[in-house]
């Protein structure tokens, strides 16, 4: 039995010299983990970080992607604060999606401070559209009879009361003077299913995301009436005016990006924001990020952490606004 | 209607590279089918990055996405028939009348049906999709939060025929069912309900975890049972050749239920396991005269099956065609497109003829393939049932255990899965059937869903619920469904009895 203890505790000197070798040089073998089914926005986001960290030969071998599935990503964010806190090989899809439940305590009994925010490396930006034969031809027309009648507007959303859909419906219902609480709001299944509830006549109004949308907006199908961003959105949206350009002041940022467990070290750490730092610049990464419908949005490390933290307070004040 | 699409997808289709990569998708779909718990979605969602590494062009990934999809859809009924554990969402209808044949000793012959009859509602599916995708998209456009409502008030309709022995325990299986669909994120207000603050159930009961617990677990429970108690359970594989008479029997079934699935698989908000139901009731209320459904009628076996693969065919007409998918295996399919920068939708077929060509063809030259698979297998399949207990009883509950862990990582639907397992064995002790369970479940979440959201969109008013036309016809339906068969049932029982009379009116009185 000694020689048996003995060499269990070789084996763990060992590996903790190898861990501390590894954090250096580039994990053997990465994962990330998609809290949500295959297909999904978190699915996009861990494959946009895994083709891309490949292509650029960061890693060697292919990046594994775990779906855990369940509440919108709060499995997962339980399951690394509680079982996979020191993991270093691991990242975790994130969204602005996660944000807002965070701010709404839907994501257990951990706040944004649980986890190491690490980086976000891609956006889409809210849109509010209706059908291509409506008589509301802009934001301001939607908002003006959105505040006569707004019982005449039932409005569709890929998510449920309190989601980002929702918010973005809320924002508008707000500029017009109504109260959020009092939306006709419809709770579809994703944004496949609003476009065609829009088409059909079922829906007057829907929110979504540009990436989403854009598609079928080119296609003559659907107007978009407004982006939800600071900016005007390049390529076939430039046209597309900004809501804040329309006289209301609202924007929604749909970022995308990742977060590792509270006890990874400084040191992984700073390897795995350097190694986003230098992919991001790429021209590999920008293509994988053109190819998912995303618009650039890079903020990295300390920043990010910040970020997250500041739309956290954001949404609950908002939350709380929305008489949630 | 001009089909040069579809020639030239042919072209495309039969080239030697991409008939390979259709057998390998149809030969892996019918694997993954027929392991419980691992459907298409998660097949497709393993292979797409493979396929997209692997550098293979557009159309051919579409060709081997669309090889797995219809492949499992003949996969799931294998496990359904031979062991009572459906292998997929739409082969839980396939074990009502399939696993009855297979204890009967034509476990070779089910297959060889369910088969045929597979191959059958794929290749109708897909000619209706190649004929009439563009029409039917207005269809689904239709669809609103009302008309999906009493579409599931319709398939509610037609569960009546399930009641076969006891209505109130139809009716309790159904009521828990339902009950257990409202676990999780309640999707209109975003509020939490019965999820005692485990962020696992907040995306509520798994289907495949319900129906893994309900079928295999206490399926393994029960043989486990009858083998203590020193009880042989018939082990006879029989033929593996399907009798004539029966093909002839199944026939108009097979094709009136390979409508329901296609039409059904076109609606975004339903899928395989609806269609299965609504086409094996349907069956059930039209051909039941002897109660042979449930007790292993072959009829009872095709329609489910038949309906099942034309739901996969019916299921890309939203896809191609709007842009949208109509189930989720097909939105990762749509996500694959879009990797190769494809943007689905109206202009597709004008812009890209060989990608929805190649694809169409893919489907018919997959069926094909599907068949010659399949059919030659049945006695390697049907083995199964020769296996020993001490070997079948392990090897479910290692793929039930595996199968529900690896798609969603977590103990607790394993967990909750052999709670069900367990809960389920006793319910069948008491003589509850399963397949109300599942409709409940199944049907209840969409219907709830549906109908707050009408009424969202009403303000309240109840009105918007039978203001539609296809929601008139839908009710018109449904009430045709409930109350016709009691009266068929009436006047034939009057005429039996007229015919009871004359006959022993005839009668020599000594």
């Amino acid at each position: 039995m000694p020689t048996f203890f003995r060499n269990t505790r070789m084996l763990a000197c060992a590996m903790v010299l190898l861990g501390a070798t590894a954090a250096a040089a580039a994990p053997e073998k990465t994962e990330c983990i998609a809290g949500a089914k295959p297909g999904g926005g978190f699915d996009l986001t861990c494959r946009l970080a895994a083709n891309s960290l490949l292509a650029t030969k960061a890693i060697d071998k292919p990046m594994a992607v775990t779906y855990m599935e369940g509440g919108v990503g709060a499995v997962a964010y339980n399951h690394v604060i509680s079982k996979r806190a020191d993991d270093a090989t691991l990242i975790t899809a994130a969204s602005s999606g996660s944000a807002l439940l965070i701010a709404q305590g839907k994501f257990g009994k951990y706040d944004a401070s649980a986890v190491r925010w690490l980086a976000g490396l891609g956006a889409d930006y809210g849109v509010l559209v209706v059908a291509a034969n409506s008589p509301i031809k802009s934001l301001k027309d939607l908002v003006d009879a959105y505040a006569k009648t707004p019982n005449e507007f039932p409005i569709g959303g890929g998510g449920a009361v309190g989601s980002q859909d929702w918010m973005k419906a809320a924002l508008m219902a707000k500029a017009a003077g109504q109260a959020p609480k009092s939306m006709r709001y419809v709770a579809l299944e994703g944004g496949g299913a609003v476009i065609t509830a829009l088409e059909g006549g079922h829906i007057k109004v829907a929110s979504g995301d540009a990436a989403e949308m854009v598609a079928h907006h080119t296609a003559g199908k659907i107007r978009i009436l407004a982006v939800m961003s600071k900016e005007r959105l390049p390529g076939a949206l430039k046209d597309v005016p900004t809501a804040k350009e329309q006289g209301i002041d609202v924007d929604w940022t749909v970022w995308r990006g990742f977060y590792v467990g509270p006890n990874v070290s400084d040191a992984d750490y700073a390897w795995w924001t350097g190694t986003f730092e230098k992919l991001a610049a790429t021209p590999e990464f920008a293509k994988e990020r053109e190819s998912r419908g995303l618009f650039p949005f890079t903020v990295i490390g300390k920043a990010f952490d910040e970020r997250v933290k500041a739309d956290v307070a954001r949404f609950k004040a908002l939350a709380a606004e929305a008489g949630l | 209607m001009n089909l040069d699409y579809l020639w030239h997808g042919f072209a495309v289709a039969l080239t030697p590279m991409n008939l390979l990569i259709g057998f390998v998708g149809a030969f892996l779909g019918t694997l993954i089918g027929a392991l419980p718990a691992i459907g298409p979605i998660n097949g497709i969602a393993l292979l797409l990055p493979i396929a997209y590494t692997m550098g293979l062009p557009p159309e051919s990934t579409m060709i081997l996405l669309a090889g797995i999809y219809c492949g499992a859809e003949y996969g799931g009924r294998i496990s359904s028939i031979l062991l009572n554990v459906p292998g997929d969402a739409g082969a839980v209808m396939t074990a009502l009348d399939g696993h009855p044949l297979a204890k009967q000793g034509r476990a070779g012959e089910a297959l060889a049906i369910s088969g045929l009859a597979s191959f059958f509602g794929g290749t109708v599916g897909t000619i209706g999709l190649a004929l009439f995708a563009p029409a039917l998209a207005a269809l689904a456009i239709g669809f609103g939060p009302a008309e999906y409502f009493v579409l599931m008030v319709f398939a509610f309709a037609t569960l009546g025929s399930m009641v076969g022995s006891d209505p109130v325990k139809t009716l309790i299986g159904c009521t828990l069912g339902l009950m257990l669909a409202t676990v999780g994120l309640d999707p209109t207000s975003g509020a939490y309900r019965y999820t005692f603050d485990e962020p696992e159930l907040g995306d509520g009961i798994e289907f495949v975890v319900l129906v893994i617990g309900l079928f295999s677990i206490s399926e393994a429970i029960n043989i486990l049972e009858h083998q203590s108690r020193g009880g042989e359970i018939l082990k006879v594989v029989g033929r593996s050749l399907a009798r004539l008479d029966d093909i002839r029997r199944c026939a108009w079934t097979a094709a009136r239920s390979s409508i329901i699935g296609f039409v059904v698989g076109v609606l975004p908000g339903t899928g395989a396991s609806v269609a299965s139901a609504i086409s094996y009731m349907t069956e059930k209320r039209l051909n039941d005269r002897d109660g042979t459904f449930g007790k292993g009628d072959v009829r009872g076996l095709a329609a489910p099956e038949a309906a099942n693969n034309a739901t996969a065919a019916g299921a890309f007409v939203p896809m191609l065609t709007l842009g949208v998918p109509g189930s989720g295996t097909t939105a990762v399919m749509l996500g694959a497109l879009m990797l190769y920068n494809i943007q689905p939708g109206p202009q597709l077929l004008t812009e890209r003829p060989e990608i929805v060509g190649g694809l169409v063809a893919s489907m018919f030259i997959g069926n094909l393939i599907l068949l010659a698979l399949n059919l030659p297998m049945v006695k390697i399949f049907a083995r199964v049932l020769t296996l020993p207990n001490w070997i079948l009883v392990p090897s479910i509950l290692v793929l039930s255990v595996v199968g529900v862990y690896s798609t969603h990582s977590s103990i607790l639907s394993v967990l909750i899965m052999l709670g069900i397992g367990v809960v389920g064995w006793m319910l069948r002790k008491l003589d509850f059937e399963m397949a109300p369970i599942i409709l409940g479940f199944v049907l209840g979440k969409v219907m709830e869903v549906n109908l707050r959201n009408a009424l969202a969109i009403s303000g309240g008013e109840l009105s918007i619920l039978w203001s539609s036309t296809i929601s008139q016809v839908l009710w018109v339906m449904a009430l045709t469904v409930a109350v016709a068969p009691w009266f068929l049932a009436r006047r034939m029982k009057r005429l039996r009895s007229v015919e009871a009379k004359a006959e022993s009116a005839g009668l020599p009185e000594d």
